[in-house]
């Protein structure tokens, strides 16, 4: 599913190197390191945001760096991202911003996906839809966000920092969410330097974690 | 064509996915109002010129005036044998002594009315129409200059020209000034663009984030970009119709601006500027639009 052989990934200096990963459907996957080490980076290149700078990278089969623009957005409504800061349109509600992913996919409905009033209800906003992301509490908007990356039903949810700003109890829930996901068959990644997290979630899933250390990535043992 | 579509059709979310800057909407808006109120003036100007230079081509091409001027006392005698001169001429459809009160008229506008023009050294004055042959000026000149040395024939030719080529430079002054206009317009256009994806940077970083391709991103802005400026100018030519409308008519004297209107087919401009405007600005804001999304990353 994303297959990285080689790849390197510089700023003027380089932050990323000899990355060979593997991560296959299904699979459910945290990034560790510290901050700076290239995480957020990582994740970028698995949709299409970066171009590695040398070696090659696979996702769904296809080598990102020889995809057109176009290809790049039909990628990413395969791919699910929640950021750390959430990134919303404020003039839109959370209902109107959970269905942009299908809007701007130009289905002019949502009778083909996901119920949007079930999705809200699965994420605990059904109370919330007309509400501004501005007015959501930090676990609100986390919770919102998830709910947008889902909503194309994607193969591959990518997750940055998703607990980064919220409570241990919103940060527990929105795992489940995300455990929930992987046992309907979503392959996901998530880039976290919380070491509970991990283990409360290695408690429910089989979660490998790959460490990102000296520029490049390696998984992780037991001792996490 | 996905941008086309996401224009015409009603799509609530492209309308909504970019948020509305009230500056650039009002900017839009009565800038597009301000130059399509201009462009139908400057049309009707030009349009005005073009008739102007046709009447006097027209109507003074085939014309000519000619002019006794001969002591009191020979006077009749002179005007007599001018008029004799005229009959025996070929290519002459037609001439006619200028009565007292047609001259007097012809004076009013420097000496105001009632002149009693009868005490003044006046010239007779004989109106010619020629024929579609013509007349043989030169020879009539000649004919002139032996048997009635007081005549002067004017056929116009001398002030009549400048008068035209004066007219149509208005005219192409006119078109001119809209093309000016149009181009200031995609200039308008490229700016507001400019400054709209500028300041829209975190809209289109969501946008491409949940899967929008570039098209659809350039869509948003430009639908409201060209409907806004639909709008703008379909108002300012509006106004500018009134305006028209309401000027003086050719039938008042006093007027300055005589013949500034639109007739017959010209008044379809009103619907060709707003429709330009809509093409125009739909074009500008989706060409540097898509350019600007590419240099964004």
């Amino acid at each position: 599913m994303i297959e990285m052989k080689s790849v390197a990934y510089s700023y003027g200096e380089e932050l990323l190197s000899e990355l060979n990963v593997s991560i296959s459907q299904g699979s459910f996957y945290f990034l560790t390191g510290p901050s700076g080490s290239g995480k957020t980076t990582f994740l970028k290149m698995c949709y299409g945001s970066l171009n590695p700078t040398s070696g090659e990278l696979n996702v769904f089969s296809r080598d990102i760096s020889e995809l057109s623009r176009d290809e790049i957005a039909y990628l990413r409504r395969k791919i699910g991202v929640v950021h750390q800061d959430c990134q919303f349109l404020d003039h839109l509600n959370v209902a109107d911003n959970i269905a942009l992913p299908i809007m701007v996919s130009a289905q002019n409905s949502l009778s083909d996906s996901v119920n949007l009033k079930e999705l809200l209800n699965w994420v605990g906003l059904s109370h919330r839809a007309k509400a501004l992301p501005p007015e959501l509490s930090g676990g609100e908007r986390q919770r919102a966000a998830l709910a947008r990356a889902i909503i194309m039903s994607p193969d591959v949810i990518l997750a940055d920092e998703p607990t980064g700003n919220i409570d241990w109890e919103m940060s527990q829930r929105l795992i489940r969410l995300l455990i929930e996901l992987n046992h309907m068959g979503k392959t996901i990644v998530i880039a976290t330097h919380d070491l509970n997290l991990i283990r409360f979630t290695k408690a429910s899933v089989q979660a490998r974690v790959l460490r990102i250390s000296n520029k490049t990535v390696q998984l992780a043992g037991s001792d996490l | 064509m996905v941008g086309m579509k996401n224009i015409l059709l009603p799509d609530r979310y492209v309308n909504q996915v970019v948020p509305t800057n009230g500056f650039t909407t009002l900017l839009t808006f009565f800038t597009s109002a301000s130059m399509a109120f201009l462009i139908v003036f400057s049309v009707a100007i030009s349009f005005a010129a073009d008739r102007l230079a046709h009447s006097w081509s027209d109507s003074l091409a085939n014309s000519a005036t000619l002019r006794v001027s001969a002591p009191k006392a020979d006077l009749e005698s002179q005007t007599e044998a001018a008029l004799n001169v005229l009959s025996n001429t070929k290519g002459i459809a037609s001439f006619r002594l200028l009565k007292e009160e047609e001259q007097q008229a012809l004076l009013e506008p420097w000496f105001g009315p009632k002149v009693p023009i009868n005490n003044l050294p006046m010239p007779r004055l004989i109106s010619i129409e020629e024929d579609e042959n013509g007349y043989d000026r030169a020879g009539l000149r000649l004919r002139l200059a032996a048997e009635v040395p007081s005549a002067v024939l004017d056929d116009h030719t001398r002030w009549r020209q400048p008068l035209i080529k004066a007219a149509y430079r208005i005219w192409f002054l006119g078109w001119l000034s809209i093309g000016l206009i149009f181009f200031i317009v995609i200039a308008m256009m490229v700016l507001v663009t400019r400054a709209a994806l500028s300041s829209n940077r975190k809209v289109i970083e969501v946008l491409r984030l949940v899967g929008a391709t570039d098209q659809y991103i350039a869509a948003a802005f430009v639908r409201k970009f060209a409907f806004r400026a639909f709008f703008g100018s379909a108002l300012g030519a509006m106004l500018a119709s009134i305006t028209l409308f309401l000027l003086p008519s050719e039938v008042d004297q006093t007027a300055v601006l005589l013949g500034l209107r639109l007739e017959g087919l010209e008044w379809s401009w009103l619907i060709v500027v707003p429709l330009s405007f809509f093409v125009m600005t739909f074009l500008t804001a989706r060409i540097s639009s898509l350019s600007i999304l590419k240099s964004l990353t």
